[in-house]
């Protein structure tokens, strides 16, 4: 019962979170580079926000989660254990950040944008696939030679 | 400030979005984790239930206020390609993107979503100015 329990909760989680980026107006590039364009003049300060916003309540989600030793519908928490701050961290959330600032989409507005089926919108999806793929499958692996690999029973190796 | 009503609370919403599916299903709601995970093969029922329940935000957005919100695409096509590629790349080696490290992280406040969205805004806000200053 609970695999297809978990299924309809992300469902529900989805659909809400559709919902608040629409409702936010992020899933409009022009507002999110009315944003990240802070020389234009005309700067929208919207994003903060939309940020302040969903931060603040899902603040209040962490503090219940804490209190549980494991979420409702789950036997553990799946949440990533920290760690230190790396040049992968950075590197990837730079490349990210241009990637942002080019063009105004993010994953989750891009996707959600799909439902209008608007040609970049589909290229960006399509484009932003390949590269996840391109890094999963070729630049991770080139990245784990043996002088980068963890210590044994370091890093999460042995996880699964 | 009124003019900011819907961003807040739609911010709100993705806020109450994250804690459902942070308390129901111990997991944090990243898309580009979610989006990558299908990919990958992983969990393949809940992570295409979670995109598809994205993908109806619009349609959901047209119920109640009567139209579809417009959106406004400056980029060229071949800007959109690159711009694709980087988030794809950089959303993966960087372990997560707006929602996962700016949103879930910073509520967890984890030193690593911290410094992640501290550089991805950095980099945003400097390659968009950059850009709008030029053209």
């Amino acid at each position: 019962m609970n695999p297809l329990l978990r299924t309809v909760v992300a469902l529900c989680s989805g659909v809400l979170f559709g919902f608040g980026l629409w409702l936010s107006g992020m899933v409009d590039p022009a507002r999110v580079l009315g944003f990240l364009e802070v020389a234009s003049g005309d700067w929208d300060p919207s994003l903060l926000f939309v940020l302040g916003g969903a931060v603040s309540v899902t603040l209040v989600g962490v503090i219940v989660q804490r209190r549980l030793s494991a979420p409702v519908l789950e036997a553990d928490f799946h949440l990533p254990e920290g760690g230190r701050i790396d040049r992968r961290l950075l590197l990837g959330s730079a490349l990210f950040g241009i990637g942002w600032g080019l063009a105004g989409f993010c994953p989750g507005p891009a996707i959600s944008a799909l439902s209008t089926g608007l040609a970049p919108v589909v290229l960006f999806v399509a484009a932003m696939a390949v590269g996840m793929l391109v890094h999963d499958r070729l630049i991770a692996p080139a990245l784990r030679h043996p002088t980068q690999r963890p210590r044994a029973g370091q890093h999460g190796l042995q996880s699964r | 400030m009124s003019a900011y009503w819907p961003s807040l609370f739609g911010g709100m919403l993705l806020g109450v979005s994250a804690s459902v599916l942070l308390l129901l299903n111990g997991r944090v709601a990243g898309v580009s984790g979610i989006f990558g995970g299908l990919l990958n093969g992983r969990r393949i029922l809940p992570n295409i239930a979670f995109l598809l329940g994205l993908l109806a935000g619009p349609p959901l957005y047209a119920l109640e206020f009567g139209a579809m919100p417009g959106i406004t695409i400056t980029a060229s096509l071949p800007l959109i390609l690159v711009s694709g590629l980087l988030v794809g790349v950089g959303t993966r080696m960087g372990s997560g993107c707006t929602s996962g490290h700016g949103i879930v992280g910073l509520a967890r406040l984890s030193k690593r979503s911290f410094a992640a969205t501290a550089t991805f805004l950095a980099m945003g806000v400097t390659t968009a100015t950059l850009i709008g200053l030029l053209s």
